[in-house]
């Protein structure tokens, strides 16, 4: 655990970023700002697994499995939603999301 | 000393991640977002979990926002502006924002964790052992289900980004 800082503080900091967050997928118009804006949701979701983890239960380590599983969900979940964004744009040439109203059949 | 770094570090993802919700450059509020993952990196440094750190700088900074730069190099020109949301809407959600900040906050500062106090090192072997033990506990089952998730997804990105285009397509159907 960092000396000095109570997990109120963490929690504090990962509650602001993943309102952020929210509020960035709700203004933005754009597919790719609204992709990164989910990656800033998933990153306060995984600092909240794993502080609780080494704050609340520091000997066992599910926490960080989880954590890992999330990082990789999300790695994948980028790459699929790239290359729609990259496919929609040559058919639609715009990724704004008041265009995006077609899809494939 | 481990307070002042925190706060710093804690100030810096604060404010790129703000930067990078309202930028109107696109490029610019991808570099935000990476400045933003290099900060969390450092929380985990900062918290002893030095493996979960390395992941986070390669997956994430190293990997994921290579992939977007890529995206947005090849479907924006530089210099496009965004459009924004309306003034009175950024103002709704930014307002809503708020209120479900103070919610959540309220209730996790109402609530009494039973904290430990402890300076426990993770060594990578530990996660190593966990990730691929099959007794209790052990994460085995995931481990396989991601790596067939991340077969799956590769396969998927290739598939689809390689598609044709919708106008060639009714050329040779008609």
């Amino acid at each position: 655990m960092i000396a000095g800082i109570s997990i109120y503080e963490i929690l504090t900091l990962t509650t602001l970023l993943f309102f952020i967050g929210v509020y960035g997928f709700i203004t933005r118009k754009n597919l790719i700002s609204i992709l990164m804006s989910i990656e800033l949701i998933l990153n306060a979701s995984v600092i909240n697994f794993v502080v609780i983890n080494k704050y609340l239960y520091p000997d066992i380590l599910q926490g960080v499995f989880f954590s890992i599983f999330i990082i990789a969900v999300a790695a994948a979940d980028t790459a699929i939603a790239v290359a729609i964004i990259i496919n929609l744009y040559r058919q639609i040439t715009s990724i704004e999301v008041k265009d995006t109203e077609i899809m494939k059949y | 000393m481990e307070r002042i770094i925190f706060y710093i570090l804690a100030l810096i993802i604060v404010v790129f991640a703000i930067a990078s919700v309202s930028s109107k450059k696109m490029l610019r509020s991808v570099i935000y977002l990476l400045f933003v993952l290099c900060g969390i990196a450092g929380i985990y440094f900062l918290i002893d979990y030095n493996f979960l750190a390395a992941i986070q700088l390669t997956v994430y900074a190293g990997g994921i926002i290579v992939l977007i730069i890529f995206s947005v190099i090849l479907v924006h020109h530089i210099e496009m502006e965004l459009e924004l949301a309306k003034r009175s809407k950024q103002l709704l959600v930014g307002l809503a924002c708020l209120i479900g900040l103070g919610v959540f906050l309220t209730s996790i500062y109402s609530y009494d964790f039973n904290v430990v106090e402890n300076s426990i090192t993770t060594s990578t072997a530990d996660i190593g052992m966990g990730l691929l033990s099959y007794g209790a506990g052990g994460f085995i089952l995931p481990f396989e289900v991601i790596s067939v998730l991340l077969l799956a997804a590769m396969i998927a990105a290739i598939v689809i980004s390689k598609g044709k285009k919708l106008t060639d397509k009714k050329d040779t159907t008609v």
